[in-house]
């Protein structure tokens, strides 16, 4: 128990930056994901390419190399300088999006057609379309799908520790160390990710009930 | 002049014809019921006069304005035109009068208030007015398509275009959706109306076009066509059908 309360300061820290970078680079992964995928349904065929390229070029690569290419690759040029936690949220972020994308662009074309066509005919413009009758009705069927991105996420940012971010699972290494009590304090790591995961599978149930198609 | 001009409109689908030469003029206040066998193109001629299909060929002017002119605000002229569809699209996240009152609100800007009573009007007069703030998953076949009427209509169009809206619904509800069809004839709407009903083309039609193939076979008034048809084509599609 004494290990586990000298260890903890450290682990509630990392906890911190865990939470910090996931929400970054979740938001960032939503925004490259929304772009993505409308780049992807678009008519004009080279945005259609360069989401295609981007998409497959992410999924068909390892996390950890995307993480060494932009951390150490691109920063090796003079006129970019990331820190490790901008180089993570953007591994991470850049990660997230291209999966995003293709669930986005399920999404969307899970839509019956129908529905488009009446709204155009109304006289709605296509971002309209998208915005008021498209969109809303994919999010709610995204929901799931969309969560289990969110985790597959958020355990690819125990990754970013390899480049020395100071996250949960770097700063049970340091706890590690500090008290050789390697079985407990992982165990204790294992637990505060798992409720993490397990609070954000609780929002998103909150989230589909409250969505939940009438 | 009239308010729908169709001059040589031809529509493929990659290499299937499916419009091949459509000539056709409809007046102001004119009910025009468009009859023929499934697959004769119909939907694909009334989706041609709002552009919901793009146009291969020919020339479609709608109130003065060619809508073939790549140059024309397309939006601008589906903001007048009404379009009811076979099966409903009515936007299941919304509450009816939510759908009713989204054209208004987004495309017109009207105010959320003014629309709101518009809409319950509108909602009043296909007798729903109750059904307010129930959601379309809640309605029967035919409240929905009457609802899907009310919108269309909350955007004050100049003409509505009905695509065989009662052929997704059970028999016993054909009526009511047919009733609110004619009371808006009977004020004056011009309207095309792709349908089955040889009963309503008869009754509320004062005109009926007679498709086959990609091609307008036959047009006369409902007594003419049905009770003198002159093709043999409207001859036997009449005789399966009446
Ligand atoms: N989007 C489309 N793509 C390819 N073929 C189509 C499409 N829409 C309709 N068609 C074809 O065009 C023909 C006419 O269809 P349609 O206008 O729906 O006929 P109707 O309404 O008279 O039954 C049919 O052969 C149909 O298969
Ligand atoms: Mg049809």
């Amino acid at each position: 128990m004494d290990a586990i309360s000298k260890a903890m300061p450290y682990l509630l820290e990392g906890l911190q930056v865990t939470v910090y970078i996931f929400i970054a680079s979740l938001i960032l992964g939503l925004i490259i994901g929304l772009i993505m995928a409308l780049l992807r349904l678009s008519p004009v065929k080279p945005l259609n390419w360069i989401a295609k390229i981007y998409i497959d070029a992410i999924r068909g690569t390892p996390i950890l190399v995307q993480l060494f290419f932009i951390y150490f690759g691109l920063n090796s040029f003079e006129w970019i300088s990331m820190d490790k936690t901008t180089a993570g949220i953007v591994t991470v972020g850049l990660n997230a999006g291209a999966y995003f994308a293709e669930i986005i662009r399920a999404g969307i074309q899970s839509i019956d057609k129908g529905q488009t066509e009446a709204a155009r005919s109304l006289g709605l413009t296509g971002s309209q379309n998208m915005r008021f009758i498209v969109l809303p009705q994919a999010v709610r069927r995204m929901l799931p799908t969309f969560t289990n991105q969110a985790i597959i996420s958020l355990k690819d940012t125990s990754l970013l520790s390899i480049i020395g971010i100071a996250d949960l699972t770097q700063q049970g290494e340091v706890a590690t160390s500090a008290t050789f009590e390697a079985f407990k304090i992982w165990f204790v790591v294992g637990v505060i990710y798992f409720i993490l995961i397990y609070l954000l599978s609780l929002l998103a149930n909150f989230l589909e009930r409250r969505f939940e198609l009438r | 002049m009239s308010i729908i001009q169709v001059s040589n409109l031809k529509k493929s689908f990659g290499t299937l014809e499916v419009l091949k030469d459509i000539n056709a003029e409809i007046q102001e206040k004119e009910v025009v019921c468009v009859i023929g066998p499934s697959g004769s193109g119909k939907s694909t001629f009334l989706r041609c006069l709002n552009k919901l299909e793009d146009i291969t060929d020919g020339q479609v002017i709608i109130r003065g304005q060619d809508i073939t002119d790549p140059k024309i605000n397309i939006n601008k002229v589906r903001q007048d035109i009404g379009m009811v569809f076979q099966s409903f699209n009515l936007f299941p996240h919304m509450t009816v009068l939510e759908n009713v009152t989204l054209a208004p609100i987004k495309v017109r800007s009207v105010s959320k208030a003014v629309s709101n009573e518009k809409g319950m009007e509108l909602l009043a007069k296909v007798g729903l007015k109750e059904k307010a703030n129930s959601y379309p998953g809640e309605l029967s076949g035919g409240q929905k398509q009457r609802v899907a009427i009310a919108r269309a209509l909350a955007m004050n169009p100049k003409i509505m275009l009905f695509d065989e809206p009662t052929s997704a619904l059970d028999p016993e509800m054909v009526g009511e959706v047919l009733e609110v069809m004619k009371q808006l004839a009977q004020e004056g709407m011009t309207m095309v109306v792709v349908t089955h009903e040889m009963g309503f083309a008869r009754e509320v039609g004062d005109r009926v076009l007679f498709m086959d193939g990609g091609y307008i076979v036959e047009e006369n008034v409902p007594s003419e066509l049905f009770g003198n048809p002159q093709h043999d084509r409207t001859k036997s599609f009449l005789s399966k059908v009446l």
